[in-house]
């Protein structure tokens, strides 16, 4: 069969392959952020730690040449920069929102300043597990082949979203998030758990960032993120602060992505930037059509001062 | 931290030191920004240096560099000015609704449509209607366009109670989509290949520079705007009530204030001038609108509003410095051989370290004349002696 045999069925198959090659750093940084959020703060700061962890995973991979060794210290780095910002928001008048976008301006600049020497050499990449082996149509093959960390953060949502009924762990964290105060009648400390929230969050949104630099695209520069991290704090409340929430929300996000060029391809060009907004008009109209002047938004953290 | 104000120890009150006591007050509370944001400044400095120490350069040889780059010449004091003069204007857009309460982190995308509004006037008009009467419509219409984009985002926090930080974020990232919609499409110029734009302005319907300088006239608007919000904030009834509503809303509502005029009334004036930015962006040095217009001033005047703490007449120094900042990159880059985004991290680590010490505000007794030893004259009760 040639390459025009698949005909319009090649939208939705590019929008799908799109979704899942584009919305796995969403998966990780969204739930990273939901994780964090649900302690009761909000990390703005994530799209330096995601930058950061693409320029360390990168650069560790070339080094080593292991890509996995690469995303273990995104991780590493990814908490440093969560437990600062924990640290930092810990103290009385400091305004966590301001801080979040100064760390972002941080990690972006130490990642620019420290990656400049990496930009030329060639990492290996994440490896991936071809899952279209069964179809003769290289489309279908290169859409089916599916990076380890897709699969990693699908298994990670469920588990989150289990954690957070089912286990102590995941009760303190909802405890601390409702009502600092609750918490201390507890005797739980509210600052150490949003600090230990922070840095989880961290270094989950590093290794999305490590997925942009070691999968796809696949290689290290300035310009390797567009924002992803910054959206994962709409992505988590468009999800409810709810894990699977967030993966689903991640492969519309990333699907709403593709829908654009996929729609190029068969020679529709009309409005093909307006495909861009769709997830954030998306957002806004169900954030106005849920908010109220009276009550927070349904499932939000009490003590996350965005929804109040 | 070592902070040089006289200590006031004027327990047996001097009928000398009596008539001093006010002054003194007044000084203290006035000194206390200043202190803790030069304090704060100097440790960023000193945090960086050691990073500076770690990667093997010479601290004292990148700040004479930077200060070079930035402000050594007539030169680069304009290059300064002109990089500072964006900021000044989308630092308002976060200042102005943060004295109510609000943080507005979208101005970019006032700033993007602002300026592909200022554009779409401007171009069918330029063939029959002279520039005087052209440029202040472009501005008019990047402040309507601008200010109903940020307005929304306040429009949606009253009545909807739509969190006003992601609602802007989101309307920012719609707005880069509508604009690069815009430029691709409707208002596309035919000739521009590689990087898509509307058609450019003609020579004479650009902005130019201030006589005499290298910088255009973005940075007077700027400074003017920064002003009024000033006046506005501080010496007229509306900014008083704002003011109000900002410290306690419940207490605004009961007084009767209206706090709805008021919300929507500041992040419109807010963004309108963001939108500003843009048109001036598009008046003054692209000469089109295209895809760099979204630039990230927006997101610097966020830290540019921070940084002077809303306070509008505080964000011209330090756009200024941030605008040096900025300008001290490339020199640094070809003599000292560190990569550009040494400033980016300078900057980040100064944002840090400035915004930890907001915390620090009220802890100094020296700062407080409430804690000095002797009754206050603003007859507030002491509470040092009231545990006594």
């Amino acid at each position: 069969m040639d390459e025009a045999g698949i005909g319009i069925w090649g939208v939705p198959l590019a929008i799908f392959a799109g979704a899942i090659r584009v919305s796995t750093p969403f998966i990780f940084v969204s739930l990273g952020e939901s994780i964090t959020e649900r302690s009761g703060r909000i990390n703005l700061g994530l799209e330096g730690t995601l930058v950061f962890g693409a320029m360390t995973a990168y650069a560790i991979a070339v080094m080593s040449n292991s890509p996995w060794l690469g995303v273990f210290a995104a991780m590493a780095t990814g908490a440093v920069f969560g437990l600062i910002h924990g640290f930092i928001c810990k103290f009385p008048k400091v305004n966590d929102i301001a801080i979040g976008i100064a760390m972002m301006q941080f990690g972006l600049g130490l990642a620019f300043f420290l990656g400049k020497p990496f930009i030329q050499p060639v990492a290996p990449h994440l490896p991936s597990i071809p899952l279209g082996g069964w179809s003769d149509l290289p489309q279908i093959q290169s859409a089916l082949n599916i990076n380890v960390l897709f699969i990693i953060g699908g298994l990670l949502s469920v588990m989150l979203w289990w954690a957070f009924k089912n286990t102590r762990v995941g009760l303190v964290l909802r405890v601390v998030g409702d009502s600092s105060d609750a918490a201390r009648a507890m005797g739980l400390n509210p600052d150490s758990v949003r600090l230990l929230a922070t840095a989880v969050g961290g270094s989950l949104a590093a290794v999305g960032g490590a997925y942009l630099s070691l999968f796809y695209p696949g290689s290290w520069n300035e310009g390797i993120s567009s924002g992803q991290g910054l959206m994962a704090v709409a992505l988590v409340i468009f999800a409810r602060w709810n894990p699977i929430g967030c993966f689903l929300a991640a492969l519309l996000f990333g699907g709403a992505g593709a829908l654009g060029p996929a729609l190029q391809s068969v020679g529709v060009t009309q409005g093909y930037y307006l495909f861009y907004a769709a997830p954030y008009v998306l957002t806004l109209v169900i954030l106005v059509a849920t908010s109220s002047p009276t009550r927070s938004l349904a499932g939000a953290p009490g003590a996350l001062s965005i929804t109040k | 931290m070592t902070i040089e104000v006289n200590t006031p120890t004027l327990s047996p009150l001097s009928t000398d030191a009596r008539s001093l006591r006010p002054l003194l007050e007044w000084l203290a509370r006035r000194a206390e920004p200043v202190a803790i944001s030069l304090g704060a400044f100097l440790a960023g400095l000193a945090l960086f240096s050691i990073f500076i120490l770690v990667v093997g350069k010479s601290p004292a040889d990148l700040f004479k560099l930077m200060f070079t780059g930035g402000f050594g010449s007539w030169f680069s004091i304009q290059n300064s000015l002109s990089r500072a003069a964006p900021l000044l204007l989308t630092a308002l857009c976060v200042a102005l609704p943060a004295r109510l309460g609000l943080v507005i982190i979208g101005g970019e995308g006032a700033v993007v449509l602002g300026g592909v509004a200022a554009a779409a006037i401007a171009l069918p008009l330029t063939a029959s209607v002279s520039p005087i009467v052209v440029l202040p419509l472009m501005a008019i219409a990047g402040m309507i366009v601008g200010g109903i984009w940020i307005g929304i985002a306040g429009v949606l926090r009253h009545y909807r109670g739509v969190n006003e930080t992601i609602a802007s974020l989101l309307l920012a990232y719609i707005a880069i989509a509508l604009m690069n919609h815009l430029i691709e499409g409707p208002l596309r110029d035919p000739a521009s290949l590689n990087k898509p734009s509307t058609a450019p302005l003609p020579a004479e319907y650009m902005l130019g520079n201030i006589p005499g300088m290298d910088v255009n006239w973005g940075l007077v608007i700027g400074i003017t705007a920064c002003i009024i919000s000033y006046t506005l904030i501080e010496a007229t009834s509306f900014g008083f009530a704002a003011r109000i509503a900002g410290g306690n809303v419940r207490a605004a509502q009961i007084q009767g204030l209206p706090v709805g005029r008021l919300i929507v009334g500041f992040t419109a004036l807010a963004g309108g001038f963001a939108g500003l930015a843009g048109m001036v962006e598009v008046a003054a040095v692209q000469g089109s609108a295209n895809a760099s217009l979204a630039a990230g001033y927006g997101y610097s005047g966020i830290l540019v509003a921070f940084l002077a703490r809303h306070n509008p007449l505080a964000i011209v120094p330090v756009a200024i410095l941030l605008g040096g900042i900025d300008a001290s990159g490339g020199l640094i880059q070809r003599r000292m051989g560190l990569p550009d985004a040494t400033v980016l991290v300078l900057q980040g680590t100064l944002f840090v370290v400035i915004l930890f010490c907001e915390t620090l505000y009220g802890r100094f007794k020296i700062f407080n004349p409430d804690l000095w030893k002797s009754p206050s004259l603003s007859g507030r009760p002491n509470p040092s002696e009231r545990t006594a």
